[in-house]
């Protein structure tokens, strides 16, 4: 059948095309793989020895591993940023590049994974959480939600890209009917993955700090303002590199939009930092020793003040249009802002909520080196996934790669931009 | 009309496929019929009789295998009619410590890394009990220290837990007598119970659990005190493989100043029903509404 | 209210029945907690060896020993505590109450919950002291003296066990 032939050659034209690019491609995938090998290597030794050589103890029981994973669960949702001006709002500048979103969210969601796979004592007992086969605690546990929506949303983004990229592929138009109702889809899916993923920290009655109503709208903001820091870059770059076309107009809307909502996860931290201190109760403790440090433990102190500052920094660098479209000052304030929520999603969150621990202790909690090395590979795996597919995907969505390139065409078919006209 | 399948007759199908698939791994790999079935083994709460027997088999001989001596692994389930309580004279405590170290030694523990279940706090008798005033490490000559009192932790058996709530897998949840358990062969080391207790209370197998073979305790339950593996959580279980025979939990025992007191809440002529009854009685972290079943009180 | 109905009269109930009647034949009252036997000092009792009441006369004069029994420090109460306010004058076997009744060493406990009345009543309740035994059935009862030395009872302080290991400290290959 044509289709499947097609579906053949699909697949093989996209692993054959992995395979050919310039010395810079390889030596970047290089580097990822040596990343990988380092991240690997130290995991065997966990494996080997058990999370002891993490620095994780009783007291402070998640760390690097779930800090990573829950600032990463934020960069996927954040593709719907997107998503919604471009299906939404009909906006076409924007249209053109939503698939590259929907491919950072697979690359983030598939560093979710990993983060969760070693942070577990137990890998070998996965499937004990998969419905049917394990035993999956659903409704009550929030971690059985979490499994069940990270998973819809990376097959719903892998079918989506996957069919997008196949229509390219065999220069066809793809079905609205398919692709739109699991676009719009995805945008509350993206919302309940980072809300389910606050839940589970904010649903412990045990850790005040976590305990608060706005966990959730914290998430979604700081999300939705450091997913597309990454993306941005990107898209800087991939217009150097290919002759993939996005229009200055779609960057700088994006970079607007991250404005806002950095705006507002800043005005969130203050009015979390205001209940507490005004309250002055028991549980002031965990904000204390964030921005302050307690009983002579300073650790987290210049990370708090730091993210503060970047995301201040970047606030007003990406507010001001002067600087927004200034290119300088847009790269600096997507650096200023991926740096402000990555400090705040791991140090800034999962460590003071767990200091002090429930019966007073402070324990110091720093990743150990085969913590740092298991995350490098991680985030190897991560960008390894992100470049292969944007190896397969630019050159579709540029019509280079067609079911017919590589064959003599009789004449250019008018319709080998489709995908990039939808 | 064609039967539909239940979900245990599907589970059994898939675990009879996977069974399969394993099996030829195994043969393909050189991995023990052992070591299969461990992998393979489902939740406690959904393993028939026979299964459990093979199970207690298999776990008795890979515990003979590690420390070379015989250990009992009980499954002694609930009795009617009984539901544990505990209680905890803070007026008597003197903070010796002598209830952790009889714990570990009654309900085999790692000692290297090392795991105590309970933890005793230094606090001051001016702030009362301030956990930010806490001292678990405190080790002067002698106690009790003037001016400071003693708490001891341990896991408070909440009939309205939550550790039981965020397990994904279901490997720890609260029997009929109230003894919250874990699995140790279902847990998946995710941890999430040991953020979501507010006591404390859970410990975490960071590393192989190391025992002398001569310190092991052969009386052991599947639920309790059996030797645990690498990876999963473990906690007091007010010493299931002693309470379900009627006796005494291990830290009650060895108490000097008789501050332990342990008994069955629905008996209403326990000692702990007394206690209930007749002298000043606390809940630790009251206002989160665990609901505990370890109840702290002024006996003086 | 609950009005108790008429049952027939247990084992336990029985035996203490026969226990108050030999206390009417004896004038001793019987041991209605299975306790262990008293912790006596090497070699002294029984006291009356000594104290028979012809070669010691017995000294009702309140004064701080010296020769025999110098070695008993009494501190339990007021200062004017001394031996013979619990010590039979007349029997040294026997321990006597306020009321002057004789009792065995073996329920010393009567004597005690004289003043300690809440504490006698928590410990026949099984609720002050060491507890051991089996919380459904048959509990192991000491006597007040076997924790608690009647001469000087404040407990004396008890060095503590190790502390846990800090987390720092708990490492992979032994701890540091």
């Amino acid at each position: 059948m044509y289709s499947l032939r097609a579906l053949r050659r699909f697949v093989q034209d996209s692993i054959g095309h992995i395979f050919q690019g310039n010395r810079y491609y390889y030596a970047w995938v290089g580097f990822l793989l040596v990343l990988i090998a380092a991240g690997a290597a130290a995991y065997l030794g966990q494996l080997r020895d058990g999370l002891i050589v993490t620095h994780m103890r009783d007291q402070v029981s998640w760390g690097f591993y779930i800090g990573n994973f829950t600032f990463l669960v934020g960069v996927a949702a954040a593709a719907i940023m997107l998503v919604i001006p471009a299906y939404v709002y009909d906006w076409e500048p924007i249209r053109e590049i939503t698939i590259l979103g929907e491919v950072l969210a697979i690359s983030a969601l598939v560093m979710c994974l990993c983060f969760v796979m070693v942070d577990i004592g137990r890998p070998d007992r996965f499937w004990h959480i998969m419905p049917l086969v394990g035993r999956l605690n659903f409704p009550t546990s929030l971690l059985a939600w979490d499994v069940i929506v990270l998973n819809i949303y990376l097959l719903l983004n892998w079918f989506v890209v996957t069919y997008l990229l196949y229509c390219g592929y065999t220069k066809r138009h793809y079905v609205k009917a398919i692709v739109l109702p699991l676009v719009l889809f995805s945008i509350p899916m993206a919302v309940s993955i980072h809300s389910v993923t606050a839940f589970l920290f904010n649903g412990l009655a045990a850790r005040p700090f976590w305990n608060s109503a706005i966990l959730a709208p914290r998430f979604l903001a700081s999300a939705f303002c450091s997913g597309p820091a990454i993306l941005l870059v990107l898209l800087q770059i991939l217009r150097k590199v290919t002759n993939l076309k996005i229009k200055d107009e779609a960057i700088f809307k994006v970079a607007e939009l991250m404005a806002y909502t950095m705006g507002f996860t800043l005005f969130l931290t203050m009015a979390e930092v205001f209940k507490e201190f005004y309250s002055n109760t028991e549980h002031l403790v965990y904000t204390k020793y964030l921005w302050f440090g307690l009983q002579g433990h300073h650790t987290l102190v210049p990370y708090a003040w730091g993210s503060v500052a970047c995301g201040l920094a970047a606030f007003l660098l990406l507010l001001i249009p002067r600087t927004r479209h200034n290119w300088v000052g847009l790269n600096i304030g997507c650096v200023l802002i991926y740096a402000s929520v990555y400090i705040e999603k791991g140090m800034g969150l999962i460590i003071p909520g767990l200091t002090p621990d429930p019966l007073g202790e402070i324990y110091v909690y720093t990743p150990s080196a085969t913590e740092i090395l298991v995350a490098a590979g991680i985030f190897g795996i991560g960008f390894l996934v992100f470049t292969l597919m944007l190896k397969v995907a630019v050159p579709i969505m540029l019509g280079e790669l067609t079911v017919t390139s590589g064959q003599p065409a009789p004449e250019a078919d008018p319709d080998h931009l489709a995908l990039a006209k939808h | 009309m064609k039967k539909i399948a239940t979900l245990k007759s599907r589970r059994r199908f898939l675990g009879g496929a996977a069974a399969t698939m394993a099996g030829a791994m195994a043969t393909l790999t050189g991995c023990g019929r052992n070591e299969v079935e461990a992998f393979l083994q489902h939740n406690f709460r959904e393993l028939s009789k026979d299964e459990l027997r093979q199970v207690i088999a298999r776990l008795e001989q890979d515990a003979k295998r590690k420390y070379g001596k015989e250990v009992r692994i009980g499954t002694e389930p609930a009795q009617q009619g009984v539901i544990f309580g505990y209680a905890l004279d803070l007026s008597r405590c003197i903070g010796c410590r002598r209830c952790v170290k009889a714990c570990v030694k009654e309900n085999n523990p790692s000692r290297d890394p090392q795991i105590e279940w309970i933890r005793v706090l230094q606090l001051n008798k001016d702030e009362g009990v301030d956990v930010s005033h806490a001292d678990p490490y405190y080790n002067p000559e002698e106690v009790p220290q003037e001016g400071h009192f003693y708490m001891p932790v341990q896991c408070n058996q909440c009939r309205n837990a939550p550790c039981t709530k965020v397990c994904p897998v279901g490997a720890t949840w609260q029997e009929p007598d109230g003894i919250v358990v874990v699995d140790y062969n279902w847990c998946i080391g995710c941890r999430y119970c040991m953020a979501a207790c507010p006591y404390g209370a859970r410990r975490f197998n960071w590393g192989e659990p190391a025992i002398p073979a001569a310190e092991v305790n052969p009386v052991t339950h599947y639920l309790g005190n059996r030797p645990r593996p690498k990876g999963v959580v473990e906690k007091c279980t007010f010493c299931i493989q002693r309470t379900r025979k009627g006796l005494y939990p291990a830290c009650v025992e060895i108490c000097p100043t008789g501050s332990r007191k342990f008994g069955n809440l629905a008996d209403p002529k326990s000692e702990i029903r007394y206690i209930l009854e007749n002298k000043r009685v606390f809940i630790f972290k009251e206002d989160l509404n665990t609901k505990p079943k370890f109840f702290y009180f002024y006996g003086v | 209210m609950v009005i108790p109905s008429f049952r027939p009269p247990s084992r336990r109930a029985l035996a203490l029945l026969c226990g108050w009647f030999l206390v009417g034949l004896a004038g001793v009252r019987a041991q209605d907690i299975q306790v262990p036997p008293p912790p006596f000092t090497e070699g002294l009792f029984p006291c009356t060896a000594c104290h028979d009441g012809v070669n010691q006369k017995v000294n009702r004069t309140r004064r701080e020993l010296t020769g025999m029994h110098s070695d008993i420090i009494l501190k339990h109460g007021p200062d004017s505590r001394w031996c013979l306010d619990c010590h039979d004058p007349l029997n040294r076997d026997r321990l006597h109450l306020a009321s002057g009744e004789q009792i065995e060493f073996t329920v010393s406990y009567e004597l005690c919950g004289q003043c300690h009345g809440e504490k006698l009543r928590d410990w026949r309740a099984g609720v002050h002291g060491k507890r051991t035994g089996s919380w459904s059935g048959q509990k192991q009862y000491l006597l007040c003296v076997n924790c608690h030395n009647p001469h000087t009872p404040h407990f004396q302080a008890l060095k503590p066990m190790p502390p846990p290991l800090r987390p720092e400290a708990i490492r992979k290959g032994g701890a540091l």
